[in-house]
């Protein structure tokens, strides 16, 4: 494992339409296991801000804690982070989104720090439909802790002291459609081509997007009988279709083959375009979306891709008719309502 | 028999039956006595429960301006056959018992030493009203009103004060006014008034209002430029939200537009709204939440990150009867401790005392400049004595010229100007280090905000030294804090002396009332009211100037004593308690009791004061 960053970078590295190269969206070296699936969504999360043209300090980046909370160092390092307290950072990203509305939020998380002591927060985050995006790198055990079974590894899992997991699993994309998540995707760290376009377009939704990525545990959990193995989720992964995000000032070129295919316009003019191989799933409807992951549970598959979109996703900001200005920046002359009105009040109070 | 006379003071209490809008109407008796010039202090004791249940409401009406509970009754008015036998017993010998004598009086609750009055509400609601609900609601403004010709108060003031309450409802006031009628006309005709207690107007309140602690810490909030608001509801604290969204409603929302200039999220928890809180205060927004001690327990994870990570935090905790569920809807002062050092390992919280609503105000004000200031948590101390009564109190004041104290924030140009940023640099020396919000620069300022520890520069490190480091500047940002926080009120003895009493919060009215009639009784003593901690040096000063000093608290293991103890380093000889935990407010008459009775050089004390104090109700 290297333990530092080199500092040589090629001087045509492509840049976007900032101007930036994909190294200004980079962070410190990971400290992570060798192969850990975590630092392949780090990857990803920098490739898709990159693409995407996002200045890197309007990003700010918060977790909980575990391995995966430890990630937002390894990307965006001219962004703000905040690594929380364990299972908590829902509730510190709504404070902060309530705050500063212009920024964009990506919360990091695992599957213990959600699926188990944050499970709360995980609900009520979703249920409010917070514009973020919530990306949980779910391997199936705690890590940092030496491998016990998380509440999301599968019924008969093996761990890597052969033993079978006695419980049922928690499935945190069906949880979070019925908690009221405008954006659900699942994908695997390993497939690249599938997570960025997802990133992108979760970025892109306004509301609560999430992105539970399969992201197997390279020293605790990539056993054979596990089914979060690298092995495992290879064979078993059956995407939904293939997804490609186009922001708004981009052309689409892809050439799609013949078949179902749809566009989706998003909130800030770009679209998404889906084409589907899941013929059955109708990504824009609960019932179907809660359906097929059913099915495919059922069948032992793991589905990933994108799962359901609520075009019609209203966030808590427009819930709660906030400013357009940022709470944050607001002064004095905006808030205080003066003298004048407190003798008002205290005339009714004699 | 002897029958208490007075004029202008007294202590009247009621037991109703929860649910029935009696506090409406006894809040009514209460403000009529306020707008007649006298000093008034009514305390709601409810329970823990929506209808049916014993609910008692007690006024202090007390010309000379004690504001505090005295101790006893001296006119019970009983409509609640539950908690009759009770209420009968607590009366002053010489008092009054009015009761609704539509059933007659169990023989066995006969007081020979008490003045027995009948009131037939129950029957004169029946022949009235049709309505069952208006038999309840008017029953109660109907012995209102005949206490008005008991206690020969101006009728008027009563009718205005109907008029004043239901302005927009007009529909409501001649039905009160005519039970109001009623209950008058029936007292007059048929009951020897006035009886011995009596009022007249007189000029004692001057400019002040009658206004819960609970409304003035939502004002607070809102010219504090509070703009997020996260809570979970919990008595007795949940009306402080409630007064933030009442008041923001009507002057933060963009006429034009419709464009809310806050946001109030009610949490899944007090976990979720403390980091809400903390999420918000980071982001750059003035934040806050209100709990009680149930709700703190549960925020201690999140307050000891806002300590070590350095995040300015607002939380308002109105205090209730603990431990763990305790007593819901009573009053306690029982949070001190696990407030000041909320949360695992080393940590210390600035804690602010206020003692009336006027001080709600200002503090909860204030709460955010020191919390933007000191970068840490501020736990504004207040309990539901303060937060759920009316309490008399100055006007409240804002001056126009004021401007926030965002604190230490590293803007954008200093940043472009190459200004070094190190999150936790000390660079003025006193602790307090700059921040930058997320956002201000395209590639300066980004730190990483962590529970863990880390270096000047916010890089996470486990090396011992840099730990240490920023734990000895934690302290000695500390130290600086000192300068910041209220400073404590001191109020000389009649004559000089070397003992003294110590207070803080909701037990100032009782205690200055007991201290008057200690001197009375050739006993002085100096007395300073404590207003935040980490406690200024003015109250170690204090503390090393007295021979003894009583600690007035209201919890039963002497927490501000202790806390004092632990932060002074005194020996317990100096220290005596003066303590307060039967879920009441404490009262005059229990302080000077404790007070004689920690000084055993004394004579034995009068007869008549020792049955006063031994009076249920203290």
């Amino acid at each position: 494992m290297s333990y530092q960053l080199p500092k040589f970078r090629h001087p045509e590295l492509p840049k976007n339409d900032l101007g930036y190269t994909k190294a200004d969206y980079e962070g410190a070296i990971s400290t992570l296991c060798a192969g850990c699936g975590h630092d392949s969504i780090s990857g990803a999360i920098v490739k898709a801000c990159h693409e995407l043209s996002i200045e890197p300090h309007k990003i700010a980046k918060l977790s909980g804690i575990g391995c995966s909370s430890k990630t937002p160092t390894y990307y965006l390092g001219k962004s703000h982070g905040f690594n929380s307290v364990h299972g908590r950072m829902p509730s510190v990203v709504t404070g902060a989104a309530m705050a500063n509305r212009e920024l964009l939020y990506l919360g990091v998380s695992g599957d213990g720090d959600t699926a188990s002591i944050g499970m709360g927060q995980f609900a009520h985050v979703a249920r409010r439909n917070l514009n973020m995006v919530y990306i949980v790198m779910n391997n199936g055990c705690y890590g940092l802790t030496k491998g016990q079974d998380s509440a999301t590894a599968d019924e008969g899992s093996m761990s890597k002291k052969g033993e079978p997991n006695p419980f049922s699993a928690i499935d945190l994309c069906a949880t979070a459609l019925q908690f009221g998540a405008t954006f659900v995707a699942r994908s695997f760290s390993g497939d690249k081509t599938q997570l960025v376009p997802l990133i992108k377009a979760a970025i892109a939704h306004r509301g609560f997007a999430l992105i539970d990525v399969v992201s197997p545990c390279v020293t605790f959990n990539n056993n054979k009988g596990s089914t979060k193995s690298y092995e495992f989720v290879r064979e078993h992964a059956e995407a939904t279709g293939a997804v490609d995000f186009v922001p708004m000032r981009k052309e689409i070129t892809t050439d799609y083959k013949p078949g179902y295919s749809h566009e989706v316009t998003l909130h800030d003019g770009s679209s998404i375009h889906l084409y589907k191989l899941e013929q059955d799933l109708d990504p824009f409807d609960r019932t179907s979306a809660l359906l097929a992951m059913e099915r495919h549970r059922a069948a032992g598959d793991i589905l990933t891709g994108l799962i359901y979109m609520d075009k019609a996703s209203r966030d808590l900001h427009e819930q709660l008719e906030t400013s357009r200005r940022p709470l944050s920046q607001l002064t004095e002359e905006d808030l205080c309502p003066g003298n004048q009105m407190l003798k008002n009040i205290n005339a009714s109070l004699r | 028999m002897k029958s208490i006379e007075s004029v202008n003071d007294f202590v009247i209490k009621f037991a109703n039956v929860n649910g029935t809008g009696s506090a409406s109407a006894n809040n009514l008796f209460a403000k009529a006595l306020f707008r007649m010039g006298l000093p008034v202090s009514p305390k709601n004791i409810f329970p823990s429960n929506i209808q049916g249940l014993p609910t008692w409401y007690e006024v202090r009406v007390s010309e000379k301006g004690y504001l505090g509970r005295r101790g006893g009754v001296d006119i019970a008015l009983s409509v609640n056959p539950q908690s009759m036998a009770a209420d009968i017993q607590e009366v002053e010998p010489g008092g009054y018992f009015i009761y609704d004598n539509t059933k007659p009086l169990d023989l066995r609750l006969v007081r020979d030493d008490v003045n027995i009055i009948g009131l037939p509400l129950t029957r004169i609601c029946n022949e009235e009203y049709k309505d069952p609900r208006q038999r309840q609601l008017f029953k109660n403004v109907i012995y209102v009103g005949a206490l008005a010709a008991l206690l020969d108060m101006d009728f008027k003031v009563l009718t205005d004060l109907v008029a004043d309450q239901f302005k927009g409802k007009e529909k409501l006031i001649l039905p009160n006014i005519h039970a109001l009628e009623l209950g008058h006309q029936y007292a007059r005709a048929n009951l020897d008034c006035p009886i011995g207690i009596r009022v007249q107007a007189a000029d004692e309140v001057g400019d002040q209002i009658l206004l819960d602690g609970n409304t003035a810490l939502g004002l607070g909030a809102i010219y504090g430029g509070a703009t997020v608001a996260a809570w979970y509801p919990i008595t007795p604290s949940t009306s402080v939200v409630d007064a933030y969204e009442k008041y923001v409603k009507r002057m933060r929302i963009d006429p034009g537009t419709g464009q809310r200039n806050y946001a109030i999220v009610q949490a899944e928890d007090e976990l979720a709204a403390m980091g809400m809180v903390i999420g918000a205060s980071w982001n750059g927004a003035r934040a806050f939440t209100a709990t009680s001690g149930p709700g703190v327990s549960l925020m201690s994870e999140f307050l000891g990150l806002a300590y070590f990570a350095e995040i300015p935090t607002v939380l308002f905790n109105v205090q209730r009867t603990g431990p763990s569920t305790g007593m819901p809807t009573r009053t306690q002062q029982g949070d001190i401790l696990s407030c000041a050092y909320a949360s695992h390992g080393d940590t210390k919280h600035v804690l602010l005392f206020p003692s009336t609503p006027r001080e709600c105000f200002d503090m909860g004000a204030m709460s955010f400049d020191l919390a933007e200031r000191l970068q840490t948590p501020i736990i504004l101390m207040t309990d539901l004595d303060l937060g759920m009564n009316d309490n008399m109190s100055p006007p409240l004041e804002w001056d126009d010229s004021r401007k926030y104290d965002r604190g230490k924030v590293m803007t954008a140009e200093q940043l472009e100007a190459g200004v070094e940023f190190g999150r936790y640099l000390d660079v003025d020396d006193d602790g307090i280090c700059y921040r930058t919000l997320p956002g201000t620069h395209p590639h300066r300022g980004a730190f990483f905000t962590r529970g863990t520890s880390r270096d000047e520069y916010a890089v996470y490190t486990e090396k011992g030294e840099a730990y240490e480091r920023n734990m000895l500047r934690l302290m000695k940002k500390w130290e600086t804090m000192k300068e910041h926080v209220p400073a404590p009120e001191t109020i000389p003895a009649r004559q000089e002396t070397d003992m003294a009493v110590l207070y803080f919060g909701t037990s100032e009215q009782a205690s200055l009332e007991a201290l008057d009639r200690l001197a009375d009784e050739g006993i002085h003593l100096n007395a300073m009211r404590v207003r935040a901690f980490p406690f200024n040096d003015e109250v170690e000063d204090f503390l090393h100037a007295h021979e003894r000093v009583f600690v007035i608290e209201q919890n039963r293991d002497a927490q501000l004593r202790t806390l004092l103890m632990a932060e002074f380093e005194l020996g317990p000889d100096k220290l005596k308690s003066v303590l307060c935990f039967d879920g009441t407010p404490i009262s005059a008459r229990n302080i000077r009791k404790q007070i004689r009775l920690h000084m055993p050089e004394l004579d034995e004390e009068p007869q008549e004061v020792a049955r006063a104090a031994g009076a249920t109700g203290e």
